[in-house]
């Protein structure tokens, strides 16, 4: 077995070992070009600001700064890490939460229903998909406003308005992905739980959404790292420099604030992409997948 | 009757939740934002909105800014599709071949996706302010060392282009490995058997195996690099300065479409202008990206 392989490996022309390695090479190179920022934030992490200024491109002569540069972030009075990252948190994960149930529900029924009116809503939600954030944010910022001047319902500034921004925002590319995948269930099974007496929201839960499980999980990552990233309408919904912020708002704050400082806003860079690349280390094989047949429905 | 009342009440009651929240934050401020558009609405709170008809629709064109962000906003969007289709579809030739460890070098060029574009901005900012120049002295060459790429507007404009490359090029190459994957090995083994070299393989067989992810992927690419906001503001912040027309106005460099129109509502104040600046770049944005959608599923078919 052994030598069969190795006559087999010497059968190879020298033509596609030179250019098997040649690949490799090149792989390596544009790998490093890929990996090389990250390095450049970690080492100046390391540094004080005067290391930063005056050798940039060296290692750090002490990885204990490293230390300090976190702890001088993580107080910091503008980044206010420990409450960011809880924002942050709270944010994505109840928006998820609530997009997954929510689009869920509206798609099985738009597709189970067979009426003009369902045709109709559907559309609605799908032209969504097309419209620009740009063309809606002065308004919504408006409508939230005279939300609280009318009713007194506090929206800007609250993590109810951010909650139910990303859940609008989020519906219409999930409704989309779940109607094309609730289409493909057969309706029998439903049939046969309603003979059971089941009634609809049992079927929902114990039926429909049990199947949905590959299809939830691409929705989440989906928008889990969108919503995890977004800059443009926490800025506006919450603002910059208010009680509730982001980590994308903490950053953007702090660099604001202290032009010069690399030394911290690298620290603080790094601090924000953390949580994200240890995400990424445990799910990779979801994210990967997830996102790439997100983009292919 | 009873069963039909029931089923309509269900339909409603499961559907709400996902409608309302839409309706509120997408379908209203939408039609909110025309009318807006066609006022002379401001930030200034309890200042009346009057209507002014088509008014800034037909002044927004006499804004230099206006103007030339449209025109940068096109070379940008042309050159990012191009940079970033072309460094996908290598990579991922590169790491679809029999080459070792490619899952874990997959992986590592998906890696800056998930890294936000605020976030990495500020990344390629000191980057380019802190590292270009100093590398080039490590190897001794001086254009690299005295260069002061957020300084030009040219450079700028390709050092956004590049950061977005770094960004977004790891996505679309998983897209191009799904669709290369599927292509059939027995047909480029029949191809290498007829003797077809290496761009014959790639012209006869890849590309037309993978026209549909071509599709999917050029609407990506064109559609969010359009929209580009993040990387700009926390790399750029707009500039620096350039010279632009006949009449040797100033502009912003690097003010694009979806920056200009933040601008001109909340550091110009003028909400209305840029809310009709909004619409004129969604329409634009639509017919863009649906001719091209069109353009690329004839394609497909002739393929």
């Amino acid at each position: 077995m052994m030598t069969e392989r190795k006559e087999n490996k010497n059968k190879i022309p020298l033509r596609k070992r030179v250019a098997a390695i040649a690949a490799l090479i090149i792989i390596i190179i544009c790998f490093t070009v890929t990996v090389f920022p990250f390095f450049i934030v970690v080492i100046n992490s390391a540094k004080s600001s005067l290391e930063v200024i005056n050798q940039p491109i060296a290692m750090p002569d002490n990885w204990g700064q490293l230390f300090k540069n976190v702890s001088e972030v993580w107080s910091s009075n503008t980044v206010r890490y420990p409450s960011s990252l809880f924002s942050s948190f709270i944010i994505t994960t109840f928006s998820l939460f609530f997009i997954a149930i929510f689009s869920s529900m509206a798609a099985w029924v738009l597709v189970r229903t067979k009426t003009k009116m369902s045709a109709f809503i559907f559309l609605v939600f799908i032209s969504g998909l097309i419209i620009p954030f740009q063309v809606v944010m002065f308004p919504l910022v408006q409508l939230f406003s005279a939300s609280y001047k009318v009713l007194g319902i506090k929206m800007l500034r609250t993590y109810h308005g951010m909650i139910l921004s990303y859940i609008g925002f989020g519906a219409p590319l999930s409704v989309f992905m779940f109607h094309g995948f609730i289409k493909s269930i057969p309706l029998e099974l439903e049939e046969a739980a309603t003979i059971e007496g089941y009634g609809r929201w049992k079927i929902y839960r114990r039926i429909i959404l049990p199947i949905l499980q590959p299809i939830v999980v691409t929705v989440l990552i989906l928008n889990g790292i969108w919503i995890w990233n977004d800059f443009l309408l926490p800025s506006l919904i919450l603002g910059i420099g208010n009680r509730i912020q982001t980590i994308p708002l903490a950053v953007r704050f702090f660099a604001g604030s202290f032009v010069k400082k690399w030394d911290l806003i690298m620290t603080a860079v790094l601090m924000a992409a953390l949580p994200i690349i240890i995400g990424f280390l445990f799910g990779q094989k979801y994210i990967i997948s997830g996102m790439v047949s997100g983009a292919i429905k | 009757m009873n069963s039909y009342k029931k089923d309509r009440t269900a339909f409603w009651l499961f559907l709400m939740p996902a409608l309302l929240a839409f309706l509120i934050v997408v379908v209203v401020p939408f039609f909110m934002g025309i009318y807006y558009s066609m006022t002379d609405w401001t930030a200034i709170t309890g200042s009346e909105i009057n209507w002014v008809g088509f008014k800034n629709y037909a002044n927004m064109w006499s804004d230099v800014q206006f103007r030339y962000s449209f025109i940068r906003t096109f070379v940008f969007t042309v050159l990012s599709v191009a940079t970033i289709n072309f460094v996908a579809l290598f990579l991922a030739y590169l790491v679809t071949r029999e080459v070792k460890g490619r899952n874990f070098f997959r992986a590592g060029f998906f890696l800056p996706n998930l890294i936000g574009g605020l976030v990495l901005g500020y990344i390629w900012q000191f980057i380019f302010k802190s590292i270009i120049p100093p590398l080039g002295g490590l190897f001794g060459i001086q254009a690299i060392e005295e260069v002061v790429i957020l300084g030009d507007a040219t450079l700028t404009l390709f050092g956004l282009v590049f950061a977005y490359t770094w960004q977004y090029a790891g996505y679309i190459m998983m897209i191009y490995v799904a669709a290369i994957l599927n292509v059939p090995q027995s047909l480029i083994e029949a191809c290498e058997i007829d003797g077809a070299n290496f761009w014959q393989k790639f012209r006869n067989i890849t590309v037309p195996m993978i026209a549909q992810a071509i599709t999917i992927t050029s609407f990506l690419t064109l559609v969010n690099s359009f929209k580009q906001y993040d990387i700009i503001v926390a790399l750029t912040g707009g500039g620096p300065s350039a010279v632009y027309g006949a009449a040797k106005d100033v502009v912003n460099s690097t003010e694009l479409l979806a920056v200009h129109i933040y601008e001109t509502a909340f550091v110009y104040n003028d909400m209305a202008e840029g809310q009709a600046k909004a619409i004129i770049f969604f329409l634009v944005l639509s017919v863009v990206s649906i001719a091209q959608v069109i353009y690329n599923k004839r394609r497909e078919v002739e393929l």
